[in-house]
């Protein structure tokens, strides 16, 4: 999947839920939008940016709500 | 028995209502009959089965009183009344027969077929005429003028291809003049000079075909004799037999009734019955379905080694033997996940139903998507968030009692005709219209109808301008703080409230991002709030964006705001693009959802379809149309089922779509014709036409209408049956019989159809879901007392701009369009006539742009985008603002489709078909995609060699 592609989209998300004023608000909207509307390709290729240089492309929103919701994102449940 | 023996009551019913509560009593031929006040007697006296003669009356239209064929005697009144344009009063006492009334009657008929050719036995109305009827019915035997200056051997004019008038066969009844006027609403017929010299006349131009008639089909319906009258019936003679079955273009999804003879269509008329379209049809439904045999059509199946090698016909048997091999190849080979499958708008709920049943039970994965991902999908999101369910709050009916009607990102009359046609009937009884929409559409200023405000938005500032409104209305005071408190959550809303409130939402602050002056959009915000009853509609124009969902979501904050949901004549309507894409949505086509919108996360929900269908199923959102273009070209996905969509053509960025298709292994396409994507095909598998088979559309009033099968399928199988071919073949079962079994399946596991099933459809005509035990006979008006989700939930909608932005290298915005005689990708329509009126896609551009750039009218324009290049020729248009150009895309060679990118809603992936960022420029030659389509087309047909010819039907 195409890296830039996925960064925009989640940007994209993050853009729609930074107007909310209550920041975990936000970033749990981030998190739950990604679960519920990303296959799961999509999901772990978006998190292997956040170690690596294209990374620095998501908006802190998005980077945040990553790092929260790391385990839900990626579908960990134990 | 005729076809054609409707009893009409000569004028339209009268009903009770709040406003006329009277009956009154009157006594026709010594019988008593009681009608409501208003009633004409000609309609009182056929209720009490008395049939009085007529000819320029119809139930379909007002009383117009000129053929006095409908005379009557009423005690204590002198003379001999019309009964059409007599209202029935208590006590009156009506003789409709007696020795005056018949010398009366045979006179006026005299008269009328004294210049009249009396070539009844070979007119094309024989068996099927008003006047003939008539003649009859008073006793006519002869005419005892002599011939003298008459109008028989005027000619006629045969230049619609649909329908030839005739003048020497018109009686100047004006029925075709009023429906024309009354119904369609498009005033193009008139009738000139006057006496003796009245004729019929199309306006604004030397014939029907290049006046305003837009060919809807009325006129002709209406005509008592064979002055209008489909070339098909004067080709082939009246039909015999009807069968009601419903239109397969657009969301509006009327019913038509199929008139045959033999299986042989002969025409296609309105049905009167019909819910969405009480009677009345567009171009495209009445007249556009000779594609349906078009020699195009595909009729054997197809395999073939690589998208360069020769079409091999196959048997049924060996293509889907092939598909399933290959398919399961792919899974063992790359991976459960590799795979997936595509449904379309253009199918039926039960074929789209197996599709996604197929995908998710027989491939084992949620990779399914449907064509509403690059049309409605922000809908399903935006009004389930909000309201709680995916779909349109209203039936269309409610259009009638609409105080003001907020037309957005819509244009009704070119998409969805018949209903732009209620619109207007409403707007000409008094109600107020608020259009926001970059061009000026037609309903902006169109005969007797102009809009009070015309918010004429830069594209892609849709959120911008629905804050603007909201904040008005919040700011202003006006909104309906009864209906909020009652009826909406009260923390989203305060949160929302203060949101809207702040002065970046004001139509001050606004005005320079959506270019709308703030005094007309603070005038309209207040009309629309206070005029009563307030409806919005709106279309792509707001899906198709970067913002599609907020702006879905903003829509639904201001009907909430103002109260105007949960009752007849307000509401939240998307206007569907296509005949299905409510019903493809509410089958579970999205990768995210089970039928009914349950998410498949939802283990009570999985849980109900693993045991109906007897297998695990993935918890997983699966790809949608997009990620699976992106996943093929990452090498991830391998593999694709695409029933009745055209993806090379209809979807954006062709190059990267193509690009997609051709790094598939196995692409299968189930299609009617050999569309742009099964050049990338690999298994072809002929579809069915809605003609050849049964199902049902839902519409977009939620309006479950059946489908049903006049003529045999041309490929032998209806589509469901070769998705049930092709599953047996993966080894999953499927037994169906009939689609009314799936349906029932479909009405067991979907709460919202648990009422539905192919005998009560018969029973009521058609059902607006929910059905169930709640609302055994369907919904026609949805969250009345109670939201779906309990309380109205209020969403933040702060305006984000596009990253598809104007520059110095693209300095216009392009949007994109359909018009009205032709349908989306054209497959359908551009194999018919229809492409008279639209055969070619253009490019419409402002006059100051086209002086601009030494563009004339006519020149040939490259069209430049980030995305790529095309070439169309331009028009210079008024309707266009400066800075902003409109193209259609019916045309697979105009690559309109070439330039649009990829950008898309952030919620669903839809597409920003309406905002791309463009340079316009003269040019001598096509672009370089499009000398490559052509090639690529011209290599492909070499491909294809038809083994048989399918016989015509």
């Amino acid at each position: 999947m195409n890296t830039e592609r996925l960064i925009q989209m989640a940007n994209q998300i993050g853009g729609y839920f930074d107007a909310d004023p209550d920041r975990v608000a936000a970033r749990d909207g981030v998190a739950e939008h990604i679960v519920r509307f990303w296959e799961k390709r999509m999901r772990r290729q978006l998190y292997a940016t956040l170690d690596v240089a294209s990374g620095a492309l998501l908006m802190p929103l998005v980077r945040e709500a990553l790092v929260e919701h790391r385990r839900r994102i990626l579908g960990i449940r134990s | 028995m005729s076809l054609h023996s409707h009893h009409d009551r000569g004028t339209p019913a009268r009903v009770l209502t709040q406003k006329s509560t009277q009956n009154v009593t009157l006594t026709i031929d010594g019988i008593p009959v009681s009608v409501p006040v208003g009633t004409s007697v000609m309609h009182a006296a056929a209720e009490a089965g008395i049939d009085i003669p007529k000819l320029c009356a119809t139930e379909h239209l007002e009383a117009f009183g000129s053929c006095r064929l409908c005379v009557v005697q009423i005690n204590d009144r002198r003379g001999f009344p019309a009964s059409c344009t007599t209202l029935a009063e208590a006590g009156m006492q009506v003789t409709t027969e007696s020795d005056a009334l018949f010398r009366l009657r045979r006179g006026v008929m005299e008269l009328y077929i004294s210049d009249h050719p009396l070539d009844c036995l070979t007119c094309a109305a024989n068996g099927n005429c008003e006047l003939q009827d008539m003649a009859g019915r008073v006793g006519l035997r002869e005419v005892r003028y002599a011939v003298g200056a008459n109008h028989l051997t005027q000619p006629a004019d045969v230049s619609n291809p649909y329908f030839a008038y005739d003048p020497a066969k018109c009686i100047v009844c004006s029925r075709c003049v009023r429906v024309c006027s009354d119904i369609q609403g498009t005033f193009a017929l008139t009738t000139t000079e006057r006496g003796f010299d009245s004729r019929i006349a199309a306006a604004g131009g030397a014939d029907f075909l290049t006046s305003e008639c837009v060919s809807c089909g009325a006129c002709v319906a209406a005509c008592p004799t064979a002055a209008l009258m489909e070339k098909s019936v004067i080709e082939q003679g009246q039909p015999q037999r009807s069968v009601t079955t419903t239109c397969a273009y657009c969301g509006v999804g009327c019913s038509l009734n199929a008139e045959l003879r033999g299986d042989k269509l002969i025409r296609m008329v309105p049905d009167p019955n019909g819910g969405a379209n009480h009677g009345h049809a567009c171009v495209k439904g009445r007249f556009a379905w000779g594609y349906a045999t078009h020699a195009d059509r595909i009729t054997t199946p197809m395999i073939r080694q690589s998208i360069r090698a020769p079409w091999q016909p196959v048997s049924w048997e060996a293509a889907i033997n092939h598909a399933a091999a290959e398919f399961k190849r792919l899974q063992g080979q790359y991976g459960a996940e590799s795979i997936g499958s595509i449904t379309s708008s253009r199918c039926s709920n039960e074929e789209t139903y197996l599709v996604q049943k197929l995908t998710r039970a027989a491939f084992g994965v949620n990779n399914v998507d449907t064509c509403a991902r690059v049309c409605h999908s922000p809908t399903g999101y935006g009004l389930k968030q909000t309201l709680g369910e995916s779909a349109g709050t209203q039936d269309f009916d409610s259009v009638m009692q609409a105080d003001v009607i907020l037309v957005i990102g819509a244009n009704p009359t070119d998409g969805h005709p018949v209903f732009g046609s209620r619109i207007k009937q409403r707007l000409r009884q008094g109600a107020r219209l608020i259009v926001a929409d970059p061009r000026a559409i037609d309903l902006v200023d169109t005969p007797h109808v102009r809009a009070a405000h015309h918010l004429q938005l830069l594209p892609g500032t849709n959120v911008a301008l629905i804050n603007a409104l909201a904040h008005v209305v919040v700011s202003e005071g006006l909104i309906d703080e009864a209906f909020v408190s009652a009826r909406c959550d009260a923390v989203s809303f305060a949160k929302w409230r203060a949101f809207i409130a702040d002065p970046r939402h004001a139509p001050e602050a606004s005005a320079t991002v959506t270019g709308v002056p703030a005094a007309e959009l603070r005038a309209a915000a207040r009309l629309y709030a206070t005029a009563g009853n307030g409806a919005i509609y709106y279309g792509l124009g707001v899906t198709e964006h970067s913002q599609g969902s907020t702006m879905v979501m903003g829509i639904a904050n201001l009907a909430m705001a103002t109260g105007n949901v949960g009752r007849p004549g307000v509401g939240v309507n998307p206007l569907r693009g296509q005949n299905n894409v409510q019903g493809s949505c509410d089958m579970g086509s999205f990768p995210h959802e089970f039928p009914g919108y349950r998410h498949v996360s939802d283990s009570a929900t999985r849980a109900l379809f693993e045991s109906a269908w007897g297998v695990p199923l993935s918890d997983e959102p699966g790809l949608r149309i997009p990620n699976m273009f992106d996943a093929a070209l990452a090498g991830s996905f391998k593999g694709l089922y695409v029933q009745g969509e055209d993806l090379a053509q209809s979807d954006p960025n062709t190059r990267h779509v193509t690009a997609a298709l051709e790094a598939l292994e196995c692409l299968v396409v189930q299609d009617i014709f050999l569309n742009e994507t099964a050049k990338f095909a690999h298994v072809f598998l002929p579809g069915a036409s809605f003609l050849e088979k049964d199902g049902t559309f839902t519409n977009a009033e939620r309006r479950i209408s059946r489908v049903r099968r006049v003529m045999r399928p041309l490929a032998t199988y209806a589509d469901w049956e070769v998705t049930q071919m092709l599953a047996n073949a993966l080894g999953y079962p499927m037994r169906y019989t009939h689609p009314s079994e799936i349906m029932d399946e479909i009405a067991r596991l979907t709460p919202t159809f648990h009422g539905v099933s192919y005998a009560r459809l018969d029973a009521l005509g058609s059902i607006q879901w929910p059905c169930n035990d709640v609302h055994p006979d369907g919904t026609p008006t949805m969250h009345v007392d109670e939201f779906v989700r309990g309380k109205g939930r209020f969403m933040l909608t702060e305006y984000v701009a596009t990253e598809e932005r104007v520059n110095r290298r693209f300095p216009l915005l392009l949007t994109t369009g359909r018009i009205l005689s032709q349908y989306n990708v054209g497959a359908q329509t551009r194999r018919t006539a229809n492409s008279v009126w639209h055969a070619e896609d253009i490019l419409e551009l402002h006059p100051l742009d086209a002086e601009d750039r030494g563009i004339r009218d006519g020149d040939w324009v490259g069209v430049h985008s980030r995305a790529g290049d095309t070439v169309l020729r331009a028009k210079i248009s008024e309707r266009m603002q400066p800075g902003v150009v409109y193209t259609t895309f019916h045309w697979p060679g105009s690559g309109a489709n070439v330039v649009t990118t990829e950008n898309s809603d952030w919620a669903t992936n839809c597409p920003e078909y309406k905002v791309t960022a463009v340079q316009v420029m003269r040019v001598e030659q096509p672009s370089t995609w499009q000398k490559r389509y052509a090639e690529i087309s011209k290599e492909q047909l070499a491909l294809f060699k038809p083994e048989t010819d399918h016989a015509p039907v």
